[in-house]
């Protein structure tokens, strides 16, 4: 999956320059930046840096945000959808075109709202069907992975933008991502109706907090990829879907057993492979 | 100082933040109609889709904003004001939320204004786009209709927060710098629901129609008319729910309304509340109940569908209703058979009730005369004082034993000829504590909420999932498990063992026969 930090798992940018931190010498600030590769990463070009970490300039550069949840079984999904596709609203937009000498005109995004079944929530979504099916998706293999792990049921979500950085011959591309979102689920076990109620209503709450806290997260501004040139476009946005764009995401899920430590890190790429070649 | 910003770039802005004002009323309104809104992408661009968002434009919303703003901007100390309230049928008003838009004195010059500030307000609206789903006066505005309706306003000018009573929250959706200042979008909502304590509620029927109120003397500087977010006829069912409440509906609550088919199950199922000596008044229940009543049997989970129109919002006792709206907001009802009101206060409710009941339990069955006519009686002149279910927060409260001395005068242990409406159930649990429900406060104090079993969509159809679940709620008693028949039975059976021992007599060696050929 590209180039991993050591502990935390996350790539890094220069904030300077724009760029991913991939070629020595690329910035002063960061030379002596080195990135060790995760176990799944595609081999990086010759002459890239070593292999320590820098774990504070990680952090600065590839923004992580965490959130926890507590559900009931049949409310995962539509937990999990509501935070998913609010963070997708607010990272996706409408179709680029571009036009001669670099200008683009871009596309108009819907939004539908949607009633939970299970939770007395509702939430805006992106008006796109192959952008909800992909989610789905995702969602629901992380339930069926959630609900067969074992009683303790506990888990992650992840949500990842990244940047892909086009690399020479014989090697492939790069995915340096920028913002991680982490939903961490505990599923709780409820004994009659009288508390599923009650936690219908809770979780309801909790998710709007929790759209609260997203919203917040959105609204600092900070880092974006540049707006790419047409030639770079699919190195930032994910331009497969007919009617929105999003930047370019992936979903990942690790359920945690009951010893507190990830027995199947099932990392998945549900969608948008890296992998070029 | 604009002097760093070129005139093309001031005007860009200009217009930006002004249509960026009017998504922005449009955004706040849509999401208080009480609907769910749908908008489609488009890949190639119109072109009249300002900030690259498919936000469709009311006009007549259109047009209160720009009155408001009469070609103003927000600027410091003048921000636009979207200010939502709820109305109740009897004129009760009360402020649920003010969204405003501010513009302070911080200025970014640097950024760019044609590229980064328009995508920043893109991101800005989509931002609003999910807060509006997330503030408590949306799960309200999507219940509007009978009870009541929210309404809009639009100001220019100085924030008026005194509306919103104490405590209120504020959640800030976003903030957007430009060179001419930084631009605020903040919502100030209101906590304390507890306006209503102080009206006593009585039924009248519903809002039909468009509202328009004009308020005169409001206090603010621009009195602008409140409008209506709601641009249908109330002709549809929004279901009769207690105006400040939560959301809690569950399995077993219902919802009335006008709609035909639903007026049938409605005819259908009410005689079985009315056999059981149940009020139609009492089957819905599950929010809550003022007078402590749960008339809930675990059959009746469901009221019978809906009335023509009328929600059966009970009169409530003047006193009770603060306890009762606290009540409202802690209780959540999950299944109506089940619940019984644990409040602290319903001993002196039903006192209360226990007053108004002689005069009201004539009001609920107004409607249900036709339907009930036998079982109005009953209630009217029972004695009201014995029953109290107060406090009782036990399931199956209403079949712990007790008021014994009722069976006599029960009508469902004695019940009168009614045709078929004797659920199973009935002679042997409501003998013991049916008491509770037949007493005449039983239409008082209660709240419909919406009956939404999960999975359906919204009660458009006249026969869904829900109409279905109500219908069939109460079949009619077998006939081969009531009580005579079986006990004719027997007594036939005795009669006819001799004539049938003789014939087996007979037949002995055939049995004998068979006998052998199994072993």
């Amino acid at each position: 999956m590209g180039m991993r930090c050591l502990a935390e798992g996350r790539g890094a940018y220069c904030q300077e320059a724009q760029r991913p931190i991939i070629e020595p010498g690329l910035s002063r600030a960061f030379r002596s930046a080195v990135w060790r590769r995760g176990s799944s990463a595609l081999p990086s070009p010759a002459g890239k840096a070593g292999r320590a970490c820098l774990q504070a300039q990680a952090a600065m550069n590839c923004r992580s945000e965490v959130l926890e949840v507590s559900v009931e079984g049949r409310q995962i999904e539509e937990a999990m959808l509501a935070v998913l596709h609010t963070i997708l609203l607010h990272r996706s937009t409408g179709k680029f075109h571009y036009k001669k000498e670099g200008t683009y005109s871009i596309g108009t995004v819907g939004t539908q709202d949607v009633d939970c079944d299970f939770i007395d929530f509702t939430y805006a979504r992106v008006s796109s069907e192959e952008l909800d099916r992909a989610l789905r998706k995702a969602v629901g293999e992380f339930k069926d992975a959630l609900r067969n792990s074992g009683s303790e049921g506990v888990g992650q979500i992840c949500l990842e933008f990244y940047q892909k950085k086009k690399s020479r011959w014989p090697f492939s591309d790069e995915c340096i991502p920028w913002e991680v979102w982490t939903i961490k689920v505990n599923v709780v076990n409820l004994a009659n109706e009288q508390e599923r109620q009650i936690c219908r209503e809770k979780v309801g709450e909790k998710l709007c907090e929790k759209l609260i806290n997203i919203v917040e997260v959105m609204n600092r501004h900070e880092y974006l990829p540049k707006m790419p040139t047409q030639s770079e476009v699919d190195n930032v946005f994910d331009t497969g879907l007919k009617d929105v764009q999003p930047y370019l995401y992936k979903v990942s899920y690790q359920i945690t057993d009951s010893l507190g430590s990830s027995v199947t890190t099932t990392m998945r790429r549900l969608i948008k492979d890296t992998l070029a070649l | 100082m604009d002097t760093d910003l070129s005139s093309q770039d001031r005007k860009d802005l200009d217009k930006f933040i002004k249509f960026f004002a009017l998504k922005t009323v449009q955004v706040i309104v849509q999401a208080r109609l009480g609907e769910k809104i749908c908008t489609r992408s488009s890949s190639s661009p119109t072109g009249s889709d300002w900030f690259n968002l498919a936000i469709k434009d009311i006009p007549e919303v259109t047009h209160e904003a720009k009155k408001a703003l009469s070609g103003q901007l927000p600027a410091v100390g003048r921000s636009m004001c979207v200010e939502i309230s709820l109305k109740t049928s009897e004129g009760d008003s009360m402020e649920l939320e003010i969204w405003c838009l501010e513009m302070n004195e911080k200025c970014d010059k640097e950024i760019k204004v044609s590229y980064t500030v328009y995508n920043r307000l893109s991101l800005l609206l989509k931002s609003l786009l999910a807060i509006t789903r997330v503030t408590p006066a949306y799960r309200l505005s999507r219940k509007q209709g009978h009870e009541y309706v929210i309404l809009y306003r639009i100001y220019f000018g100085e924030v008026q927060l005194s509306g919103l009573g104490e405590g209120f929250q504020t959640v800030r959706v976003g903030t957007v710098g430009t060179p001419l200042g930084t631009i605020t979008l903040s919502c100030a909502y209101r906590i304390n629901l507890a306006f209503m304590s102080t009206r006593q509620f009585e039924r009248t029927p519903p809002i039909m129609g468009i509202i328009i109120d004009h308020f005169v003397d409001r206090p603010y500087p621009s009195s602008s008319p409140m409008h209506p977010c709601n641009y249908r006829t109330t002709g549809e069912d929004n279901g009769a729910t207690y105006p400040s409440v939560e959301d809690s509906q569950e399995v077993c609550t219902t919802s009335f309304s006008t709609s035909p088919p639903s007026q049938l199950s409605s005819s259908r199922l009410s005689y079985q509340p009315a056999a059981l000596g149940v009020g139609s008044a009492d089957m819905g229940y599950p929010v809550i109940f003022a007078g402590g009543l749960n008339a809930a049997h675990p059959h009746q989970l469901i009221v019978p569908g809906k009335e023509g129109g009328v929600p059966p919002v009970p009169s409530q006792p003047a006193h009770g209703t603060q306890a009762d709206h606290e009540r409202m907001v802690m209780c959540t009802p999950l299944d109506g058979a089940l619940y019984s009101a644990a409040t602290p206060s319903s001993s002196e409710d039903t006192e209360t009730v226990s007053n108004s009941s002689e005069g009201k339990s004539a009001s609920p069955h107004d409607l249900l005369e036709t339907i009930f006519v036998r079982k109005v009686g009953a209630f009217v002149n029972k004695p009201i004082n014995q029953v109290t279910m107060a406090s009782l927060d036990i399931p199956f409260a209403m079949f712990a034993p007790k008021n014994v001395e009722l069976e006599d005068n029960d009508p469902m242990v004695n019940p009168p000829d009614s045709p078929d409406a004797e659920s199973p159930l009935q002679g042997s649990l409501h003998s013991e504590g049916s008491s509770g429900s037949s007493a005449g406060n039983t239409h008082d104090d209660f709240v419909m909420v919406d009956f939404k079993p999960a999975f359906s969509k919204d009660d458009i159809l006249p026969m869904d999932l829900g109409t279905f679940y109500r219908e069939f709620q109460n079949p009619p008693q077998l006939s081969s498990l009531s009580i005579d028949i079986g006990a004719q039975s027997m007594a036939e059976d005795l009669d006819s063992l001799p004539e049938k021992l003789a014939v087996h007599e007979k037949n002995v060696k055939e049995f004998d026969a068979f006998v052998e050929t199994l072993q």
